[in-house]
């Protein structure tokens, strides 16, 4: 049924496009809405009648995927979710996958943001991921919610030298120094590896500059699409690896369902979102191609008419 | 509003109670709570359909859905900002009076005094209200703006100019895992490698050679002819690449919230993909 679903999608868009091409060679308008429902099409099909793809983690993913696993256990790794629901379908996927790999290493893992709308998006990862599937690992031994707190840069001007001046307790109101998880840790720089995940500001480029660079924190980032080309500068040096994007999301969780066992057949939200992308894709690259084919026959033509 | 918009909007109404009746009864779990949850999730799913709906065009259900989202906006983020940054920030170190009042931790220090500072250029900045005394919303907006041109402008130099610079000074023949042993040595262990060492020089000379084209391009002080012209060329080329990869990225962010909403729609409101 799926296959035949698709194999109908399929006609559908590229026979559209056919005609779209016609259409346009012959010098008539297209209506701008008739460009929306290709897209529509494009995302909807692959939803209704699941197409997925295999996906390899390409050097800067796989990166931030050795950091994690090469740590040794017990090692402390801060979460922070600073995105909001609009940046959530490719951003909550590599929250989701980041955090399972973390607990499944046996980190102990401080989840905290810098944006209000995160503390909601933290709360979700913890009730869906960590308490379900990680019911044996205990609240301020193994893992640390500690909210959110405004205050933007400032929070990290003020964190990178002492953690507990801006995060006196964790969401819950209880104090950070009375939890096992915060033995030794006074600041930022006593931390073995940073996640910042995001996509506005404050963001990862935040954590860069205000907290990786000058207490010589290793970074990794993950972050929405649109923002990932200003990250991709600080790699290597500066951030040890980036996921751009629900592509970074598919490619780290299809490391995690190939590498680690347990996680063979969790749930995996990035690679399915790769289907909808695809085809999305393929439909806009077709667009440019006719309108530029359009473009360079009436241009011809009017030379000729000359 | 004419007769025809009248009609439209009892329809969708109509339909409204519809979808949330059948979203109620389809939800397992207590009534009350059944109730509740689909109200939340129709009310989401048309408001996702009534913001879709500008892309046909203008109507009263998207400026409804737009002015809802601004003023529900406006008003989370004042609730926001009163219970993050007074209540969680500046009451505990303020009063312990204030502090118990809205069951927070008050963290003494000696040094609490200095919050009243805030407390002063805050209650300034509110002076744009009004007409007259106007102008003294300016101090604090002066202290905002020095501090944080202060505290970027070091990050920035470290993080965005000096490390940018050092990081492209890469090696252009051989580095530490793949060191340069010679022509022969290189060409007899020649790979197409990810991290092989042709990718990893062919990678650091267009790195080499994209800054310096780059950088030729935004130098006007001499004309842009022969040898520097074709550089500058080149320059164009790299940055219109960067630009392409960059609205790449964009279409495919793009694309994902599209999915996302529809994923919404398709899963939690009408049930039909699991």
């Amino acid at each position: 049924m799926p296959n035949i679903g698709v194999s109908i999608s399929l006609l559908v868009i590229f026979g559209g496009l056919a005609w779209l091409l016609i259409r346009s060679i012959s010098g008539r308008e297209v209506d701008r809405r008739i460009i929306f429902v290709f897209i529509f099409v494009a995302v909807a099909a692959p939803l209704l009648f699941p197409i997925t793809f295999q996906e390899k983690a390409t050097s800067i993913v796989r990166d931030l995927f050795d950091r994690i696993e090469e740590l040794p256990e017990g090692s402390h790794v801060l979460i922070s979710f600073d995105f909001d629901p609009a940046m959530a379908p490719e951003v909550q996927p590599m929250a989701n996958a980041i955090s399972r790999h973390c607990l499944d290493k046996g980190h102990r893992v401080i989840f905290m943001s810098l944006w209000a709308t995160g503390q909601s998006l933290m709360t979700t990862t913890l009730t869906n991921v960590i308490l379900p599937e990680f019911p044996e690992k205990v609240d301020g031994r193994d893992y640390v919610n500690i909210g959110f707190k405004a205050g933007n840069e400032g929070v990290l001007n003020v964190i990178v030298s002492d953690f507990k001046k801006m995060f006196p307790t964790n969401v819950n109101g209880v104090p950070l120094d009375s939890m096992e998880i915060f033995e030794g840790i006074e600041s930022c720089a006593d931390l073995d590896f940073i996640v910042a995940l995001g996509g506005g500001r404050p963001g990862p480029k935040e954590w860069v500059l205000f907290v990786g660079d000058p207490a010589d924190v290793p970074i990794g980032v993950g972050v929405a699409a649109v923002v990932a080309p200003q990250l991709y500068p600080y790699y290597p040096q500066q951030v040890i690896g980036i996921l751009g994007g629900i592509k970074g999301a598919a490619e780290y969780e299809s490391e995690l369902t190939h590498r680690r066992e347990r996680f063979a057949d969790m749930e995996t939200p990035g690679l399915h979102m790769m289907g909808p992308q695809t085809l999305a894709h393929l439909v806009i690259m077709s667009f440019i191609i006719i309108g530029n084919i359009a473009f360079f026959r009436k241009k011809r033509s009017g030379s000729d008419s000359r | 509003m004419n007769r025809s918009t009248y009609i439209l909007t009892a329809i969708v109404v109509l339909l409204f109670i519809v979808s949330w009746t059948l979203k109620a009864v389809s939800l397992s779990g207590e009534v009350d709570d059944n109730i509740t949850r689909g109200f939340l999730i129709t009310i989401s799913a048309f408001l996702t359909l009534a913001i879709f709906s500008f892309l046909y065009k203008d109507n009263p259900f998207y400026k409804f859905a737009e002015h809802l989202f601004v003023g529900v906006s406006a008003a989370f983020w004042m609730c926001q900002g009163f219970w993050s940054t007074l209540v969680g920030n500046l009451f505990p170190r303020l009063s312990e009076g204030l502090s118990n009042f809205f069951m927070v931790p008050y963290q003494y220090s000696p040094y609490n005094i200095t919050y009243w500072i805030p407390v002063i250029l805050g209650l300034l900045l509110l002076m744009r209200l009004s007409s007259k005394a106007g102008w003294l919303s300016r101090w604090p907006l002066a202290f905002i703006v020095g501090t944080t041109a202060g505290l970027n402008f070091i990050r920035y130099l470290r993080s965005d100019f000096v490390v940018q610079v050092s990081s492209t000074f890469v090696p252009l023949l051989g580095n530490e895992s793949h060191p340069w042993t010679g022509i022969g040595d290189f060409f007899s262990h020649l790979s197409l490698s990810a991290s092989g060492q042709f990718m990893m020089i062919l990678a650091n000379w267009i790195i080499f050679l994209g800054v310096i084209c780059g950088l030729i391009y935004f130098f006007f002080s001499k004309e842009h002819k022969g040898v520097f012209g074709f550089a500058s060329r080149i320059g164009i080329w790299v940055l219109m690449i960067t630009f392409g990869a960059s609205f790449g990225y964009t279409v495919m962010g793009r694309i994902s919230l599209l999915v996302g909403r529809l994923t919404f729609l398709f899963r939690d409101w009408l049930e039909i993909i699991s």
